[in-house]
């Protein structure tokens, strides 16, 4: 049973990692030399580092914020679930924490979708980075641990 | 003794501050406006001496990309000149108070090829001495978006019914617990099958 908790919270605690770390890095797009979205668009010409903030078109800020929210809801949900874990009565579900958890994988398929329906094509061809898939990865595994705190039961 | 010290420092506090101050001319930094708006460009000057009759402002025009500049505002002796043969000719307005060291214009109807940096410079007798400071003017065919107004109106609003969902539900446990209505689920995770004898009245 402590396991069984054990191994649940270390996944939660890596999802939220992986939200984090898509949500910050600006990495959603590369190219040869240069990295782009959400926040930064930075490029290494022969001068050195240069960054330039994102355009501020209306799809990234809208997949700034789903992105943003979900890492809220995630981290809320980890809150709700150290707190029910304590109070939470016998043989009950984890319904907070398994609303909030749906809710954050919700959020970033709809954030990852945006952005591959509206990617930026400036002619460059540019790639999907690694923010870009993390964001990818972390939403089944937020969609499948929010089902494991449906289902989860307190026992004592 | 005393006079000669009286009379250094009166001397000495006439002539310093006519050196060490100038003219101290305001402008915005950057303006922002759209095609076919009208735009109020100010200019006001700091000085240290009574604002004299012979006071003059000018704006100069430089368009972006190029390096000349072309006068289209002077205002001097009580008079202001507008421009009447360069580019902003019949939109440019003098809407300014000279004896309230204001030298603002007021520039109508704007296009495209206004873009660029314009230039202020006041001037007020015997205070001549001052750098002219200048105002950069975009104007835009549709107003962009600013940076984060969206990403902030989405999480707001989402937060903001996350709260509402909250309250409501903690409102509706304090009702139920307060028998002002009756469910037929009304503790957390318990359920309470009812006997028959009340009405259940479904919310």
């Amino acid at each position: 049973m402590l396991l069984i908790l054990l191994g649940v919270l270390i996944l939660h605690v890596i999802i939220l990692i992986l939200l984090i770390v898509s949500t910050a890095a600006s990495a959603w797009s590369v190219a040869d030399n240069s990295g782009k979205d959400l926040w930064y668009k930075c490029s290494t010409n022969n001068g050195g580092y240069h960054c330039q903030p994102s355009s501020n078109e209306d799809w990234i800020q809208a997949v700034q914020a789903l992105m943003i929210l979900s890492v809220l809801f995630c981290f809320f949900s980890l809150i709700a679930f150290l707190y029910q874990l304590f109070r939470l009565v016998k043989g009950g579900r984890f319904f907070f924490t398994a609303i909030f958890q749906i809710l954050a994988s919700v959020f970033v398929m709809c954030g990852a979708i945006i952005y591959t329906v509206m990617c930026p094509d400036d002619g460059t061809h540019p790639n999907f980075g690694y923010a870009y898939v993390l964001a990818w990865v972390a939403f089944p595994l937020c969609l499948i641990s929010g089902l494991i705190y449906i289902v989860l039961r307190k026992k004592e | 003794m005393l006079t000669f010290l009286a009379l250094t420092s009166v001397v000495l506090l006439g002539i310093v501050p006519e050196q060490s101050q100038a003219i101290a001319i305001y402008t915005g930094w950057e303006r922002h406006a759209l095609v076919g708006s009208d735009i109020r460009l100010s200019c006001s000057f700091f000085s240290w001496r009574w604002t004299s009759e012979d006071v003059t402002f000018s704006w100069t025009y430089r368009p972006d990309g190029s390096r000349d500049s072309i006068s289209i505002f002077h205002y001097t002796g009580g008079a202001a000149y507008v421009d009447n043969k360069g580019p902003f000719r019949d939109r440019l307005e003098f809407v300014g108070n000279p004896g309230r060291r204001d030298g603002s214009i007021l520039l109508k109807n704007l296009e495209l090829n206004d873009n660029g940096t314009f230039t202020c410079d006041a001037k007020n007798p015997p205070d001549i001495v001052g750098r002219p400071s200048s105002v950069r003017l975009l104007v835009f065919e549709k107003v962009p978006i600013q940076a984060g107004v969206i990403t902030g109106a989405i999480i707001g609003v989402v937060l903001g019914l996350l709260v509402l969902i909250v309250v409501i539900y903690y409102l509706m446990r304090f009702l139920v617990a307060r028998r002002v209505f009756s469910l037929s689920v009304s503790k957390h995770g318990k359920k309470k099958k009812e006997g028959s004898q009340q009405r259940q009245i479904k919310v």
